[in-house]
């Protein structure tokens, strides 16, 4: 009956209002997947086919630059292009739970996990929005 | 005064700032003249004397693309637009019934709305100081009518607050300002202001206090006719022998202190937000088809930009059609570039190292909205809604009334959701059913006539843009010192424009005032040889 429960629980936590709040009572597995849902599936997709158009979204699937964990980590706090920084609505532990989750599905099998104290030494200077 | 042809005329001072010193200082003499107000706007730039046979290549016929090219045509240059869209206009954008869009990662919308009902995606209101945009429509004959920002009688919808029951914003306002003035006229009573304000000035606020926040002998906020002559009533006044009113019960004041009712408070004051605002009769895109209607020849639709290149002889645009995947090449002695920061990144770009770190250093919002058609207008004939916002703590955000056609019988179309942050990056991950699905589910906390009146809706959720990858550009404090400077100045034949190239990102105020400084500085280079 285990698994049942944590899958509903995700799922109500899914399409709830307020993700991390909800996703902090679960497993980090679980927290990195609504994370994913919420968060980045706006622009990678579904199981992180990325996609393009006059410009082109990354795959996350298959992603041999995923293999340092810190790359991904510091593009999710610090923003990339023309993708926006997150350290300002996800916490260290957050950003590592989704990071570790990208890098441990959609074909992608790095098992070195990151964790918060990893990611806080990352985060680099606070961006805050100009006006 | 004489008028002779010798006089330099306070015109012609103008028009010298403006040419050298750009359109700031020119509107900084402007102001101390007593001429401009508000926006920047101030007038087309001087665009004399263009070179004989001289050649533009726009790149994006969104607005700031649309105006390059329409100024520059007609001053004599010869123009040619490079648009990735099949249609042009930009962000400045509008779906109706019949029109199909489909999203980066293949889901497609056929939009159902009845005819004459529609969904503005990009920009929908039009501020009062947008001088630029409004001196465009007035020279066009676009048509525009009040855009209701504010409306008293909308709703505050707090998830955690009221039960959960959507109040009237006059209500939480009044109770709102009630209390806090009540509280603070007791400070000053107490002492507790002593320090802070001279005697004379405590008995001047305290006179405000007690005016402004309607309160009693004993400086409280308390129910009563005058109390509910600022907010509402339980019977409001009539005639005949019940015409008394009768006044309301005021809110918790816990509840009153949820942020959504300062956060709608402050929304509404705000200096982008105040009224009066405008929109196009019939739909924004109405300001971009009468651009585009003026460049009847030098559109050239379905070119996705490949690579950019300049020497000391001109510019050469690579280009693709994205139909035939044939490759083009169109050279000419000037370039205007205004593809989003998202897709420039992108593009192969012959410019320094510093002009690309600046392209490359601003990252873009995700906004999404939707649209809702009902069988009737409920928020008119059930809650005496006529236009204006109801604000609510949930991922839609708000919920936005029609502002034509009052008391017109049959289907009206409503925004469901303009998401921003969090919620527009959630709505955006969802497929065009399970975002109207939500809009439908949070929308009905408001209005529980949703389920029963509800017809179709419509979805953009500007992530999933093929052509933005986004809604418009965030700019963050120490990228916007590092790199704006780098990004707007003219580099050899290249210059950018475009709102992410304005300190009035996601408003097309912003895309106009940048173009019109572009094409400034793409003249003064053109004619200083």
């Amino acid at each position: 009956m285990r698994w049942p429960g944590r899958i509903l629980l995700l799922l109500a936590c899914a399409w709830g209002t307020v993700g991390p709040a909800c996703a902090q009572t679960q497993g980090p597995v679980a927290e990195g997947a609504v994370i994913y849902r919420q968060i980045c599936q706006a622009c990678h997709m579904k199981g992180g086919t990325g996609a393009i158009g006059a410009g082109k979204v990354p795959a996350l699937a298959h992603n041999a630059r995923l293999a340092i964990a810190a790359y991904p980590a510091t593009i999710v706090a610090q923003g990339r292009g023309g993708m926006p920084w997150f350290s300002d609505i996800l916490s260290p532990a957050q950003i590592a739970a989704v990071v570790n989750y990208v890098r441990t599905h959609f074909g992608n099998h790095y098992q070195d996990a990151l964790d918060a104290q990893a990611v806080e030494a990352m985060l680099g200077s606070k961006k805050v929005d100009d006006h | 005064m004489t008028t002779g042809q010798t006089a330099f005329t306070r015109r012609d001072m103008l028009r010298a700032i403006g040419l050298i010193a750009g359109a700031g200082a020119l509107y900084q003499a402007m102001t101390a003249l007593g001429h401009a107000a508000e926006s920047q706007f101030a007038g087309v730039p001087d665009l004399s004397g263009a070179p004989r046979g001289a050649r533009v290549v726009v790149l994006g016929a969104g607005l700031a693309g649309l105006l390059a090219a329409y100024e520059l045509e007609r001053a004599g240059y010869a123009v040619q637009v490079l648009e990735y869209q099949n249609r042009p206009g930009g962000r400045n954008w509008t779906l109706r019934g019949g029109d199909t869009y489909t999203e980066l990662g293949g889901a497609a919308q056929t939009v159902r709305f009845t005819a004459g009902n529609y969904l503005n995606p990009g920009p929908w209101r039009i501020s009062h100081h947008h001088r630029a945009i409004l001196h465009y429509c007035r020279a066009f004959n676009v048509r525009l009518e009040p855009f209701i920002q504010f409306n008293n009688n909308a709703f505050v919808h707090a998830t955690h607050a009221f039960d959960g029951r959507p109040q009237r914003y006059r209500d939480v306002a009044a109770d709102f300002h009630g209390n806090v003035a009540s509280l603070l006229a007791t400070a000053i009573n107490t002492g507790g202001l002593d320090h802070a304000v001279t005697q004379e000035d405590r008995e001047r606020l305290m006179e405000a206090l007690k005016g402004w926040g309607t309160l009693d002998d004993s400086l409280a906020y308390r129910k009563g006719l005058h109390v509910s002559g600022q907010r509402s009533y339980a019977r409001p006044p009539g005639a005949g022998a019940d015409g008394a009113p009768l006044p309301s019960d005021l809110l918790p004041f816990h509840d009153v202190l949820d942020p959504v009712v300062w956060k709608t408070m402050k929304f509404f004051t705000s200096y982008d937000m105040q009224p009066t605002m405008f929109q196009p009769v019939g739909g924004m895109d109405m300001i971009g088809k009468a651009f585009a209607s003026r460049l009847p020849h030098q559109i050239t639709l379905n070119a996705k930009v490949t690579a950019i290149a300049q020497d000391e002889k001109g510019v050469t645009v690579r280009w693709a059609d994205t139909r035939s995947a044939a490759v083009h090449e169109t050279t000419a002695d000037w370039c205007v570039c205004t593809l989003p920061l998202s897709i420039l990144s992108q593009v192969d770009i012959q410019v320094s190292a510093a002009k690309t770190a600046a392209i490359s250093a601003v990252p873009y919002a995700s906004h999404a909205k939707i649209g809702l058609e009902f069988r009737r207008r409920f928020w008119e004939e059930d809650e005496a809604i006529y236009g204006g916002i109801s604000f609510t703590d949930q991922e839609i955000a708000l919920v936005s009334y029609p502002n034509d056609n009052f008391h017109a019988s049959g289907p009206a179309v409503l925004l469901g959701a303009f998401a921003l942050g969090r919620g527009g990056f959630d709505l955006a991950g969802m497929t065009p059913e399970e975002r109207i699905e939500a809009a439908l589910k949070q929308g009905e906390k408001i209005h529980p006539q949703y389920r029963k009146e509800f017809m179709s809706g419509a979805s953009v959720a500007w992530s999933r843009v093929p052509w933005m990858l986004g809604c418009r550009a965030r700019w963050g404090e120490a990228d916007r010192a590092a790199h704006y400077q780098n990004l707007v100045a003219m580099e050899g034949r290249i210059v950018l424009a475009g709102d992410h190239a304005s300190y009035m990102a996601g408003w097309q105020e912003g895309a106009l005032l940048s173009s019109l400084d572009a094409i400034r500085q793409l003249h003064h280079r053109a004619t200083a040889a």
